[in-house]
């Protein structure tokens, strides 16, 4: 059995982002950047399935530029058997696109199963998982804490509000991951020096000929208002007196 | 893990040295494998400084380094050195250390990251998150290599679910490049007595912001440095303005930490300068980006120990190569680094076998400009133990008059012995923050982007828990509290009407700042797990 993993490069999550001055987009000019950590929490995922030999094989797959090299050595890392950058100038495709692309490569590999972060820290979309499962007609499991994989099906355990949801899927099926699926492991040293004699095709994306036109325009990017400084007050009655007549919330 | 080299610190010594091996190597056809463990989660994060950077050891290291597009983008341009008082700003002639044309200001952090590319393109195996937390002996005594740190264990020591023990590092010649007060290189003085014949090394510390100025008065290339107000007369320290590109402005204040007065905060006077009326107009409307802090080495020429000790050597600002009076260390670091790996070649080649005068690596050193530099420099930092005038007046005369020549050598004392008890100290009544052109300890600290994984165990180490309350605390009213820039110390209600030292240690910058100035000298500042600590953007 074969899994996918689509890894995606975002800034580090320790990292504090601020808009660029001309409200276009985020600065990211030199801040680090690592595997989006939902990504990571797939990674583990596939890598569990492996070692408990359900998995045969796990493939890593980026979009964007060169830099993605790291994040797929960091997919390496982890125990991937192979990875595949699809190179592009752009590297901000909005989900729809990520989609096409990754149904490109589900056609080419033929994994049977997809194992992606529910979304990705940057832009937080939360759509690439399921429009590639609508456009591969495959069954998905969004939101997963738990994965169980047995006799041709997937059992997912998904997060739903106020509590779990079980759904057995055919497979193949694209599994998208939550927080609390795993705690990825600690990256082994000798582990990333062999990471870097692992195999990496690098391909351009338009080899594919899939459409790579975006559908939304990004108008403004701003930062979150700043929080004005508290005030102390002097009794409860002070209090709810200013939250009933200054603040107007009760 | 076997290695012919191991070198501790992605720095700019450890990066210059690995590429001169490399380069070395290549040109003999030698195969020589040459690893850089690094404990930021990349190249970079941890480095901070100025930084104008004298490019003179980088045109012996990579003399193409122009077409090779290294980021040295900002000529310095204009010098201007002021003396601040309370209201004014008097212009002082600058002195000859202070010119700078010829250099460039830099990202160093960014300057790192270029370097490490070129040292992975000459075959240098670059590991970031790795910190190196132990070294390694023979049975001789000898350095070995070093074991990086454990990752996954649970705060009281024990080992967690995800726990991965650390590897060891094997290596045939080790070199420790970890900058100023380096861990490791703590515990190497101390093994080989490497500073018995040197004095007490000195130190200052660095606090650095970064701002995005929206001001007629940005001007890249400017450079501006100040002595005299905020600080007192006794303190030594002064600020620098460096203007980059893209309206960019590094701002920083260095005190020096054998300042006497244990209320004194070398953060809050950092955030006071900016509001001089001569230097607030700059920060006007602009916004700040990045927030760090470093020490750095000021002890100099007689503050340099040894360097050479069985199976390795000490390079950078491990060892001390900061120019003071030019406020420059990366050069002579690189060049210490180059130097140390020639010295290593020669080892492994048999050569020059350990421990004759040509394996020493301070002799090789005194043959190269760095000793000249540090040599003629050696007496302006002591010069102002007596304050800023008596120091100025010094130093001017040992510049122009005797042109570092002297044939006498001020001496250092240590820093954290300099501290007066609180009860002969005056307090200091800081302003508080504007929240526009000044900031508090924890709004700065979330601009470095430290982060430390919860539920390891505190990297800052006390050799004896109860000397905080029984000495620190009533004895110099907790200076730890103010002198860390990152707000890890605080006294707390320890619910029996006392107080106990709390240790945030997720904040820490990694500054080195505690285990230097703590009068009982009772902190050890050690790694913690890998990749944690600040991620500097630009600094
Ligand atoms: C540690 C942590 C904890 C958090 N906790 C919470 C929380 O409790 N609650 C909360 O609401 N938010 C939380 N967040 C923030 C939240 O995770 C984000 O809102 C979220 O991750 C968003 O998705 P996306 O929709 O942009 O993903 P998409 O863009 O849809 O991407 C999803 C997946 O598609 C694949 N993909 C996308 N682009 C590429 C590419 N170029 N190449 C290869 N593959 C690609 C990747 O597999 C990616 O994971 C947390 C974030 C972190 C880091
Ligand atoms: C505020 C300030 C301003 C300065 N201004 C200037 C200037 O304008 N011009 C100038 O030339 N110089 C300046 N300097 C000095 C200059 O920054 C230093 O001289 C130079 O960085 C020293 O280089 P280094 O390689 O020895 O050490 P560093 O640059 O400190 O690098 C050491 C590296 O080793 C890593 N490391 C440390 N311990 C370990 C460990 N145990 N395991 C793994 N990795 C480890 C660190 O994370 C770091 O990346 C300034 C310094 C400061 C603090
Ligand atoms: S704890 Fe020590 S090393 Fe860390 S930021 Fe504070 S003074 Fe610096």
């Amino acid at each position: 059995m074969k899994v996918l993993v689509p890894v995606k490069r975002v800034v580090d999550y320790n990292v504090r982002v601020r808009p660029r001055p001309d409200g276009t987009g985020v600065d990211t000019a030199h801040a680090k950047m690592s595997m989006n950590p939902f990504d990571e929490i797939a990674m583990e995922e596939a890598m569990r399935l492996k070692e408990g030999g359900v998995v045969d094989e796990v493939v890593a797959v980026s979009i964007g530029s060169g830099d993605c090299q790291d994040t797929l050595r960091s997919a390496l890392a982890f125990g991937a058997d192979r990875a595949l950058l699809l190179e592009s100038d752009t590297t901000d495709f909005e989900p729809v696109v990520i989609s096409r692309i990754l149904a490109a490569v589900v056609a080419e590999e033929a994994p049977d199963l997809v194992i992606m972060g529910k979304q990705a820290i940057d832009d937080d979309c939360n759509q690439t998982a399921q429009m590639l499962a609508g456009r591969l007609g495959w069954g998905q499991g969004t939101f997963a804490c738990r994965l169980e994989v047995q006799d041709g099906e997937a059992r997912v355990t998904r997060e739903v509000d106020g509590g779990t949801r079980t759904v057995a899927l055919s497979l193949p099926a694209v599994v998208s991951t939550d927080l609390r699926l795993n705690e990825p492991r600690y990256l082994k040293l000798p582990n990333i020096m062999k990471a870097k004699k692992k195999p990496l095709d690098r391909r351009a994306v338009a080899e594919l000929g899939v459409d790579l036109t975006a559908r939304t325009r990004v108008v403004a990017v701003t930062a979150p208002p700043e929080r004005g400084p508290g005030v102390r007050v002097a009794s409860v009655e002070e209090l709810l007196d200013r939250l009933k007549n200054e603040a107007q919330v009760i | 893990m076997p290695f012919d080299v191991v070198i501790v610190g992605a720095g700019p010594a450890g990066l210059a040295a690995a590429i001169r091996l490399r380069q070395r190597a290549t040109e003999q056809g030698e195969d020589l494998s040459v690893c850089v463990l690094e404990k930021g989660s990349e190249v970079g994060a941890h480095i901070l400084s100025g930084a104008i950077v004298e490019p003179r050891a980088l045109d012996e290291l990579l003399p193409d380094w122009r077409e090779q597009g290294a980021p040295l983008n900002t000529p310095a341009r204009k010098d201007r050195f002021l003396w601040l008082t309370r209201r004014r700003a008097i212009p002082l002639m600058a002195p000859p250390q202070m010119h700078n044309k010829g250099n460039y200001i830099v990202s160093l952090g960014n300057l790192c990251r270029w370097l490490a590319r070129q040292a992975e393109a000459l075959g240098v195996e670059i590991l970031p998150g790795f910190p190196a937390a132990e070294i390694l002996y023979d049975d001789q005594g000898a350095v070995r290599g070093v074991a990086t740190a454990d990752m996954g264990r649970n705060p009281d020591g024990s080992e967690g679910l995800r726990f991965e023990p650390g590897v060891e590092l094997h290596a045939r010649q080790t070199l420790f490049c970890e900058g100023c007060h380096g861990s490791l290189a703590k515990q190497l003085m101390t093994r080989f007595d490497l500073r018995r014949d040197c004095d007490p090394q000195t130190y200052g510390l660095g606090i650095k912001e970064l701002w995005e100025v929206d001001s007629p008065l940005h001007e890249p290339g400017r450079v501006v440095h100040t002595v005299g107000w905020p600080l007192d007369n006794g303190t030594y320290g002064g600020s620098f303005l460096y203007h980059l590109d893209e309206r960019r402005v590094a701002v920083g204040l260095i005190v020096g930490l054998d300042y006497a007065n244990p209320y004194l905060s070398p953060f809050e006077e950092m955030q006071r300068f900016k509001t001089h009326p001569a230097i607030r107009p700059l920060f006007e409307g602009g916004r700040r980006i990045a927030y760090g802090a470093r020490a750095l080495v000021e002890g100099g020429w007689q503050s340099l120990p040894r360097l050479s000790f069985p199976g390795g050597f000490i390079a950078g600002d491990s060892s001390g190569f900061l120019n003071v009076p030019k406020i420059k260390g990366t050069h002579n670091a690189m060049k210490s680094g180059m130097t140390a790996a020639e010295a290593i070649l020669d080892r492994l080649r048999g050569e020059a076998p350990e421990g004759t005068d040509a394996d020493d690596l301070r002799q090789r050193l005194e043959a190269t400009w760095v000793m000249r530099e540090l040599r003629r420099a050696r007496n302006i930092r002591p010069a102002f133990r007596r304050g800023l005038w008596p120091g100025i007046t010094l130093s001017a005369m040992d510049t122009y008059l005797l042109r570092g020549r002297a044939p006498w050598t001020l001496h250092h004392r240590e820093d954290h012995a300099q501290l007066r008890p609180a009860a002969v100290s005056r307090p200091i009544d800081y302003p508080r923050p504007d929240g526009r052109i000044t900031f508090d300890r924890l709004a700065s600290v979330f601009l470095s982007n430290t982060h430390h994984e919860e539920g390891q165990p505190v990297h800052l180490k006390l050799r004896d828990a109860t000397k905080p309350t029984a000495l620190n605390l009533p004895v110099y009213d907790g200076p730890e509290a103010r002198y860390c820039p990152a707000g890890v110390y605080e006294y707390v209600d320890n619910g029996n009407g006392g107080q106990r030292l709390q240790i945030n240690a997720q904040n820490c910058v990694h500054c080195k700042t505690c285990d230097i100035k703590d009068p009982g000298q009772n902190i050890d500042w050690c790694v913690p797990q890998g990749g944690d600590g600040p991620n500097y953007p630009d600094l």
